[in-house]
This record gives C-alpha cells, structure tokens and sequence, in this order.
C-alpha cells in the first residue's frame, strides 16, 4: 500500500443545537480513533436553532473522507465543509494568558504582547490577562515567548474557521 | 388530524398508523402507562419475550423476513442495558428497528433513581439515532420521524426513549406517517455519468465480477429481481457476502458461492484475479477481504453504496456511486441494454474456463462418513428435505452458522437470517420467534450451535406461549466449534474454554420448556428423524449429534489474502504471522 501522508484539516459542521448533539460528534470521533486537535461549538443561529461546530483534525486523505462521510450522515448535521479543501478559508483563535512576575520581567512581557497585538485585559502589580487572537500558531509563539516571563495559566478557544468571499456552510444542503 | 391524547396512547396510535401489527417486549415499572393502553386495544399483538436481547432479536428476524420495519417496547434501566447487544447487531447489520425504551420521569432524570440508566447515552453510538423525548408535545412527530430514519438510507435501529411521565402527560398527536425531514435525506439516484461509467468498465471487462451483499436485500425484492437480470444480461459471475445469500439464486448458473473467510476457493480465487468488481450492497468487510494490501490487486473497483461513508474505507475504489440498490441496478440495466458494443466473448470464456478448473478443487467437499453424521452432511440432508418447503432459516454464530451458508442453498431474498456484523452468539432462537410470527404457516428453522443456543434459550418459553412452531436445529459437537478451530489453527492446538461440559439434555429441555425434543447421532437416522421434525405442529428442539471435531473449510486465516485459501486439515498451514494473529 502507498505510505500516506496525515494531514491537517479545518471542517465546519452546521448542526441542529439539540442535546446531545456534541455527544455525537465527540462519539464518532473516539469511537472510530479519529483524532481531534481543536473543537469550537457554540449556536450561531438562535432562531433556526442552529450550532456551528469547528473541529481541525489530521488524518490520512482518506480518513478525512471517512471523518466527511461521517458526520454528514449524523442525523442532526444539517451541512459539512471541509475548509482546508473547499477554497481560501481564515482561521482565528482567542487566548487568555495569564503572566505572573515583576521587574525585568514584566517589561519585557508587555513589550512582547505590543508586538503580538495581545492587550492586556486585566493587570495586578504581580500580573498580567493577556487577550491575544489570531491564528493557532501565533498562539503557540506567543505562549511559548511568556514561558521563561512568567506564564502561570492559558484558556484557548479553540479555532473558529469561515471561507472567505461569497458563500459558505448553509443549512439547506 | 391533530388530537388531544396521553403520550401512551400516542405511542399506539403512532405504531398503527405506521402499519405495525406486532411488537416484541417485555414490561417494567416505566413503561406501564404503554403496556396499559396495549391491552386496551386490539391493533397490535405484542409478543412476550423472556430477555430484552430476545425482543430485538426477534424483530429483526421479523424485519428481515418481512422487509418491514420491527418494533420493540423494553423499559428503563436493565431493560434498555439488555437490549443494547440486539441494538448493535441491528445497527451492524442495517436492519430497520424501532425500539421504544421507558424511562425514569423527567424530574427524577440524573438522579441515579431505580432503574434509571442514561439510555440515549449508552444507545448512542449503538443505533443509527436515538431520542429523548421530554415534551409529550414533540412525541407524536419523534415517533414517526424514527420510523423513517430507521427505514430510509441505510437501515438501521432507532431508539425512541420517554420518561414516564410524558407517558401520563396530555398532548396534541398530529397524525404525519409520512415524514419530510429536515436534514436526513439520503440519495437514493446514482450519479448518471458515474454509472454509464461503471456500465463501460464492466463491459470491456476480460475478467469480471459481480460481489453483491445484504444492501439488496434491504433494497427490496425489485434490487434482487434486477440483479437477476444484470446477471442474465452480462453473463458474468456472481458471488455473495454471507449477509446477501439469496439475492441471486444458489441454483442460478452464473453462481460461485458465497465468497470470504470461509467462502468457496473459486469466488475468492476470482475475487483476486478479476480484473473488473462490481460490488454493491457491501462494504469490503475484514471477513471478506482478506490481507487488505493482496485484495483484488488487479482490478478497477466499482462500488455501490447508499451509504457513503462505507465507500473508500477499507478498499479504494475507483468508481463509487452512492444510492439505492435498485435504482442503481436499475439504470445499470438501462444503460447495459441500450449499448451497441459487447463484452469480449473470448475473454468472457477463457474467465469461465478458469472458474470451472477452480470449481474442480470441491472447495466445500468433506469427507463422509457413515458412522458419524458430518455436520455439512446434516445441512445438506435439512436443505434437500426441506428445499421445496416455504422455509426461512436463522442461524446462531460460529461454524454451524458458516456451515448453513455453505450448503443450504438459498434461491430467494428475505429468507436467510444471520448475524454478520456483530456476530452474536444467541441471535437465531429469538430471530426464529420473530420471523415465525411474521409467516405463521412458514417452516422456519434455527440452525444451530449447542453453545449459541444456551445464550439465549429462555426464548423457547415465548415460542410455546404462542405456539410459534420454530425449529432448533442444533449440530451439537460439544464444543464451542469456531473458537476450537481457531485455537488448533493458531494458538498451538491448546483448546482453551472452548470444550462445552454439562451440557443440558437438549430433549429434556425441550419437554421442561413443553416442546418437543429429538435426537439423533446416526447418520442413517437423519432423513427420518427431519421428516418427523417437519411434521411437529409445535416448537422443537433437535439434537443433531454431529462429528466432534470436524472443521469448516475452506478458510483464509487470519492476515492471508484470498489465493492463500486453507482447503482443509490436511492442508500444512503456513505458520500465521504474528500481524495475522492479532486480527479476529
């Protein structure tokens, strides 16, 4: 058989917002071994009872066809798009990091999070709430910047991921 | 027209305006309000079960026979946990059932109450969707929708759960059998140009093959009457999953036999060397494929599926068309029909010729015996006695299971009920009271293990109470034969667990259960004995004292691919590689 290479992938899934239905999406996922690297679900369209789940997951090309084939036939999966594949896509994340420290340090910390355009939503004179967004690996860059500053707790999002231009995930396919 | 009901009642109205006739169930505290409407009306017979493994099984055996949806009622708690193995066997399967469960009250929901369990929870990935239904308003529209994801795309069960209280609860019930819903709507049309396609690739084929499963007997009897005629019209061989037996007749002239693990040498040696396959209504299950990376390695792979996530996931395949069998098939035809071009005859020959020389090993040949009844000669003897008979067959698992499919020759769908996916030793006593109440004047047959059969027994109290005239066939051989093969064959020939001792007295136990019991150990007592069977007007237990230790043959083991077939114990086996071993 030919070595396949494992790949990352970005799929939206458009979903009735019914209990149970990230206890689906999470099931199919272990229960088949696929793998989840990141996981955003919230409503999106309260008066169609809509969520948008965002999961970026790697597998080989066919796993990933699996992974499609899949969810799309979960009976509450309204539309299933694979971001990576369907054309430009943009993908963001939103972080809360905590530093902790003083001095040197914390200079050294605030000049860091100017660069990354991460503001700082809370400060005490022993720390800083950083709010840093944008794509996953800033992220992980700027994490690993504060690391040595201090770094003392981090919340991530998740990604949320949309294609760019006209059109997109619709409920009616 | 909407009306003001109990959720109870909701249940019953929904279930008749659905066409159903019979339910299988047992009762519990949490489904009382249902059971108590079920004796105040005269629509639906319920059929008492004795486990609720039993009740699903036995809908699907009313399912499958019937092509009909199978309905179960099961309360909270144990009765749900007990019928999560039929649930699993149904989804394995693709059989259509709907199983509604009791549940604790809504108020009491979470609270670890008595006989409470998280039923859509544990259900979950057991069936193809599940509900819980908290609003006696949405009852009526649940109900009916689960009848139609269970019965539309690939078959599969649907568990509908509600609380006691929506139960007792007053509500509108709108009356709409006919469901559109809002996300699930399967394709059911074939892509044309993947199919013209297809239909090209098949006819320039020198070395072709057509691999049909169980898809077409949940398509429907017009799926098996088309690939009937794809087969005519093309000329081509034919073979079959265990799951698809009786699609295509087993007298048929273009038949190879079932093909797989224990399928016959000349349908797996052609499954290796085609050139072209069309497989539809299957899925390049592990039992039939093989070494995945040996499979089929020279052919352009055709597949037909109404579920797409079967297409491409253990096999690639170059052409796949996701729809329904039948209407596939019935483009395929169409299309076959109107093209001027035929297949090359001279290849078509040579492929023939090449069969026959296969044909000639007698893959499925044993040795006789007149002293011991071979378990394949007793088969054989059932099929020729019963052959001309409107009999339906049900198997349990292991090597009787294997055996039946080999030699009791199956010439039409819904006829052959077996359990493939999940293998699940008990399966065939309750399928038998299901597919026996389905066709009350039918002769329907359990071919059995004595191990299976114990799994499940309780059963034959339901097939006395309403005189569900089944027979247990039992090829007794006092061990558990299948897992005592595998252990000569790859685990040193230690035999671990698998000797069946104590056995009951299967005649006594068929009078304690106030059946009827035989047994036989000669062969030349057979013939009479199965005659004497067909003729009891009340369930029987038969006890079929056959050969110890006989094997079933052919088999690929484990990790081998299709040309490294074992023919029979004579055969020096090829030690299995450890990779091998590690597979089931």
């Amino acid at each position: 058989m030919k070595p396949e290479i494992s790949e990352s992938h970005t799929i939206s899934v458009l979903v009735d917002n019914e209990p149970g239905v990230l206890a689906r999406v999470i099931g199919l996922f272990s229960g088949r071994g696929y793998n989840i690297d990141s996981l955003t679900v919230t409503e999106t369209e309260h008066e169609a009872h809509l969520s948008r789940i965002t999961v970026v997951t790697a597998g080989t090309p066919m796993v990933i066809e699996q992974i499609k084939a899949q969810l799309e036939r979960l009976v509450p999966v309204h539309s299933v798009m694979d971001l990576t594949v369907s054309g430009p896509s943009i993908e963001r994340e939103l972080a809360l990091i905590k530093v902790e420290g003083k001095g040197e340090k914390r200079v050294e910390a605030l000049r860091l999070a100017d660069a990354f355009r991460a503001r700082v939503i809370d400060a005490t004179t022993e720390s800083f709430v950083f709010e840093v967004t944008g794509r996953t690996n800033k992220i992980d860059q700027f994490i690993s910047l504060m690391k040595p500053l201090g770094l003392s707790e981090v919340a991530r999002t998740g990604v949320a991921a949309i294609s760019r231009g006209v059109g997109g995930l619709s409920s009616d396919s | 027209m909407a009306r003001e009901m109990t959720g109870a009642e909701m249940v019953i109205k929904a279930l008749v305006d659905q066409g159903v006739t019979d339910i299988f169930g047992y009762p519990g505290g949490a489904v009382l309000p249902i059971y108590d409407e079920l004796c105040q009306q005269e629509d639906l017979t319920h059929v008492l079960v004795r486990h609720e493994q039993g009740a699903v099984h036995a809908a699907e055996g009313y399912a499958r026979s019937t092509g009909k949806v199978g309905v179960v009622l099961v309360t909270s708690g144990p009765g749900a946990t007990n019928a999560v193995t039929g649930l699993t066997d149904a989804l394995m399967d693709s059989i259509p059932i709907v199983c509604i469960t009791g549940q604790v009250p809504t108020h009491l929901i979470g609270n670890d109450a008595f006989q409470e369990c998280d039923t859509v929870g544990i259900t979950r990935p057991c069936t193809k969707h599940n509900y819980l239904v908290k609003d006696v308003e949405d009852l009526g529209r649940v109900l009916h929708e689960a009848f139609y994801v269970a019965s539309n795309g690939r078959p599969g069960p649907v568990v509908v759960d509600i609380p006691k209280d929506v139960q007792f609860a007053t509500g509108t019930y709108a009356a709409t059998p006919q469901v559109r819903h809002k996300t699930y709507r399967p394709k059911i049309k074939g892509d044309q140009p993947a199919i013209r396609e297809a239909v090209e690739a098949l006819a320039s084929a020198k070395k072709p093959i057509i691999y049909s499963g169980g898809g077409i007997i949940n398509s429907g009897p017009s799926a098996s009457r088309l690939l009937r005629d794809l087969v005519r019209i093309t000329g081509y061989p034919i073979t079959s999953t265990l799951m698809g037996l009786g699609a295509y007749p087993a007298s048929g002239d273009n038949w190879m036999g079932m093909l797989g693990m224990h399928g016959t040498y000349e349908a797996n040696m052609a499954m290796h060397d085609c050139d072209v396959m069309l497989c539809i209504g299957a899925r390049f299950d592990d039992r039939i494929t093989g070494r995945l990376d040996a499979f089929a390695p020279h052919a352009k792979k055709i597949h037909v599926d109404i579920d797409a996530s079967s297409i491409n996931k253990n096999v690639h395949v170059d052409i796949p068309i996701i729809g329904d069998c039948a209407h596939v098939l019935e483009d395929m035809v169409r299309i076959w029909k109107a093209r001027s071009a035929q297949p090359d005859k001279k290849a078509l020959e040579a492929w023939w010729a090449q069969i026959a020389e296969w044909r000639k090993k007698d893959s499925l040949g044993y040795e006789k015996n007149d002293d011991i009844i071979m378990p394949q000669y007793a088969i054989e003897r059932l099929y020729e006695l019963t052959k001309d008979r409107d009999v339906y067959i049900s198997t349990e698992v292991g090597q009787h299971q294997m055996w039946a499919a080999q030699h009791f020759h199956f010439q039409e769908p819904n006829r052959w009920m077996t359990s493939g996916g999940l293998g699940t030793m008990g399966y065939g006593l309750p399928a038998a009271v299901g597919i026996q109440k389905a066709h009350p004047d039918a002769l329907v047959i359990d071919i059995a293990g004595e191990a299976s059969v114990l799994m499940t027994m309780q059963e034959m109290s339901t097939a006395v109470q309403y005189r569900l005239p089944i027979k247990i066939f039992i090829l007794n051989n006092e061990y558990m034969g299948m897992v005592r093969q595998w252990q000569q064959l790859l685990h040193g020939n230690r035999i671990s667990q698998s000797y069946m001792e104590s056995l009951p007295d299967f005649v006594k136990l068929a009078e304690a259960y106030g059946a009827v019991g035989f047994r036989v150990d000669k062969p030349g007592d057979l013939d009479d004995a199965i005659k004497e069977m067909i003729e009891v007007d009340q369930p029987v237990i038969f006890d079929c004292r056959v050969h110890k230790l006989a094997n079933c043959y052919p088999m690929i083991p484990s990790g081998k691919a299709h040309n490294e077939m074992l023919l029979g114990d004579g055969v020096e086996a090829e030690e299995v590689s450890d990779a091998g071993k590690v597979l089931v």
